[in-house]
């Protein structure tokens, strides 16, 4: 139960109640061969917060991602979960403390429904049946949680519902497995405005709730109605890391594409001391 | 496009979603979500009425979901048509030698569903009801002379060891199941004529089955016609009790369940269904002697296809099963033993093949090894398809295997009738399986179009 040094988290591990992050990635790198994908990356991802995670393609968003995941082991620097440092040895250690990521393909049975998809892998028994009717009501009860409100019905099979009502489900998902930390991965990429709006407003809510929600996006649109903070990576480095509100689009655009801004004076600070 | 084909569940439409939901603003307030949302919950779908139902029933067909009606029209087609043709068909000693000759399609049509739903295929099913009709056989048989129930028991650890091996080579080596369950279809022909070879009380390859067995009796004997009717009461009384009951505490409970009108019509429709059952059942067949009452066999293939729709619809292994079959990535993601479960699949497909197997030597009275293993893979698949199992895995259930093994042995049953040859009954039923299979790709093309 030893705490980190620099790390004011209480030995409860609650750390929502002073504002500690639940995550902390200090240093991490992470190689593919010669190719240095992460070099040293530092960030913080605060509980009940949405944090954008920005990059261009090849920035490292997607390999930090599965390294918090714990698909793969990262070369150097430390994981800090609920101010413990942590390892995770595959997926099911991540999930188990809590961290939840929904790829792109949402990883959900099309034949199934609702109900059956949110609770797959962790069906409730009784009498060692099945016990559908206290699935159907907590997956219902989650569902109006998160005003998930466009689903006619829980037990429709999710071949049938949209783009964003599927992703919908894939959030109730990591909140009925009580996640406290959502990794979504391009949540809005293949939806249409409408249902980008949907899922934007998902997002929200399920960050009021007290989860801790990273957000993988290169549209800007997106990571600006829904970030309370933006991280930015390029090639392989953290080049920013702030508030949202100490951003625009266009300073954030100039740290995708060239890692540094000089119309945001905050922000740089804090590369320049980053960088130092 | 009519209202309502917005908000049909094969077609997702932006229209479907309240403008409030796309408001980005924190708080919506909460009596319309809630409003919302509490039709959301009434699922079967938001109906509750007869009408309602229906209109959902034909929205669901429309979009792929067809259930067993289509199944169930065709079969009452092809039943007409051969009614009218043949006028024996509809005899009681007709019906009752169909439902016999089914009950192996049946089993074959349940056996292949384990793997279909996978999104597998099992090709040795035939040879495997040969293994396991070969053992039962040898077993009660002399010299070995078994009682009975260690000759099932017997048959019952062979065939589930086979489809253990069968699928360990599918999950630990990769082989994909379509080649390593043709190799079982040609090895397990070998065996069932080694088989015969070994046993020297087989003569010419034939192996009798006693007729004072219960093996023999299963298909061959029948249950008395005032203990039939007794027992169909009871199990209608309690079929009716339990669908009355559940749908009741379901309402009760706020969660989704068809309109009264609906758990009525399902129970009224069984009960016709069994009453006439047992009615045909119960008229004297015998041709020289009295010969009445249900063969033993039908509440035999009840209670095993009974036991499959509870093992697939109401257990985390069914579950499961149906998970892989959609979304095998997504069953590992969510923890399941992908291949463990595969595993399980197929020694499930090798013992209902075993049962088929048993049913088929009750049957005949006999083994040999004449038995058409090749034809009656494929009558299994065929089955399956038929009755409403895909090919492309996920979907299916216990009482797809039932219609479509009954379709396959009235085809069968009424081209023979009819005096069709061989060659002829062979060519109706590839074209009763295309049709089928059409219909399921059609379904399925159609299905993803629209997602």
């Amino acid at each position: 139960m030893s705490s980190t040094s620099n790390s004011p988290a209480t030995a409860s591990g609650n750390s929502t109640a002073n504002g500690a992050p639940l995550l902390e990635l200090r240093g991490i790198s992470k190689n593919f061969g010669p190719v240095q994908a992460l070099s040293k990356i530092d960030f913080e991802i605060p509980p009940g917060q949405v944090t954008a995670l920005a990059g261009d393609n090849g920035a490292g968003k997607s390999v930090t991602i599965k390294t918090i995941a714990g698909l793969w082991p990262p070369d150097g620097g430390e994981i800090v979960w609920e101010g413990k440092p942590a390892h995770f040895h595959g997926p099911r250690d991540a999930e188990a403390a809590g961290i939840t990521t929904i790829y792109q393909d949402l990883a959900l049975c099309d034949n199934l429904d609702i109900v059956q998809n949110m609770f797959l892998g962790h069906e409730r028994l009784r009498h060692r049946l099945l016990d559908e009717g206290s699935m159907e009501l907590s997956a219902k009860d989650t569902l109006k949680e998160l005003r998930v409100v466009t689903i006619r019905s829980i037990r429709q099979p999710v071949a049938s519902l949209s783009g964003g009502q599927r992703q919908s489900v894939a959030v109730a998902k990591a909140v009925m497995a009580k996640a406290k930390l959502v990794i979504m991965d391009e949540p809005t990429a293949a939806l249409g405005v409408s249902q980008t709006k949907m899922v934007l407003s998902l997002i929200k809510r399920l960050a009021s709730q007290g989860v801790a929600v990273i957000m993988v996006s290169h549209n800007l649109n997106d990571v600006f109605a829904v970030a309370d903070r933006i991280v930015i990576l390029h090639l392989g480095h953290m080049v920013a890391q702030a508030p949202a509100s100490e951003f625009d689009p266009s300073s954030v655009v100039d740290y995708m594409t060239t890692g540094r801004s000089s119309r945001v004076p905050s922000a740089q600070a804090e590369q320049a001391e980053r960088g130092a | 496009m009519p209202d309502d084909e917005f908000s049909s569940p094969g077609v997702p439409s932006e229209l479907q979603e309240p403008p409030l939901s796309t408001e980005l603003a924190e708080d919506e307030t909460a009596a319309p979500a809630d409003d919302l949302a509490v039709k959301a919950a009434a699922p079967e779908v938001l109906a509750d009425s007869l009408g309602e139902y229906l209109q959902v029933w034909g929205r669901r067909i429309r979009s792929g979901e067809s259930g067993a009606l289509p199944i169930v029209v065709g079969l009452i087609v092809i039943i007409i048509f051969f009614q009218i043709e043949r006028s024996k068909f509809g005899s009681a000693l007709n019906l009752v030698n169909l439902f016999q000759q089914a009950s192996i399609y049946i089993l074959l049509g349940a056996a292949q569903l384990f793997a279909l739903v996978l999104s597998e295929i099992d090709l040795s099913i035939g040879y495997v009801l040969g293994v396991g009709a070969f053992v039962v056989a040898e077993l009660i048989a002399s010299p070995v002379n078994f009682p009975w129930w260690l000759g099932i028991l017997g048959m019952f650890v062979v065939t589930a060891g086979i489809g253990y091996i069968q699928g360990s080579l599918i999950t630990r080596l990769h082989i994909p199941s379509f080649v390593v369950t043709l190799a079982g279809l040609l090895f397990f022909e070998g065996v069932v004529i080694e088989l015969a070879t070994i046993d020297k009380s087989a003569v010419g390859g034939v192996i009798s089955v006693s007729n004072s067995s219960p093996v023999y009796k299963l298909v061959n004997d029948n249950i008395s016609v005032g203990a039939s009717w007794v027992i169909l009461v009871v199990v209608l009384a309690i079929f009716a009790a339990v669908s009355l009951r559940s749908a009741a505490r379901r309402r009760a409970q706020g969660l989704s369940a068809p309109p009264i009108s609906i758990t009525l019509l399902t129970i009224g429709i069984t009960a016709i269904g069994g009453i006439a059952l047992v009615y045909v059942c119960s008229i004297n067949r015998g041709l020289l002697i009295p010969l009445k009452g249900v063969p033993y066999v039908i509440p035999f293939i009840g209670l095993v296809l009974f036991a499959y729709s509870v093992l697939l619809g109401r257990t985390r292994l069914g579950r499961y099963m149906y998970a892989i079959g959609a979304n095998p990535e997504a069953a590992r993601r969510a923890g399941i033993n992908v291949q463990r479960v595969r595993r399980i699949a197929f020694m499930f497909s090798a013992f209902t093949a075993g049962l088929a197997g048993l049913v088929y030597a009750s049957f005949l009275g006999s083994v040999s090894t004449d038995v058409d293993g090749g034809t009656y893979t494929l009558y299994g698949v065929a089955a399956a398809v038929i009755g409403g199992a895909s090919l492309f895995g996920g979907r299916g259930k216990p009482i797809h295997a039932l219609l479509g093994g009954l379709v396959i042995g009235v085809v069968y049953n009424g081209l023979a009738l009819m005096g069709i040859s061989a060659a002829g009954q062979y060519i109706a039923t590839a074209i009763v399986l295309l049709v089928a299979a059409a219909v399921d790709s059609l379904v399925r093309r159609r299905g993803a179009s629209e997602v």
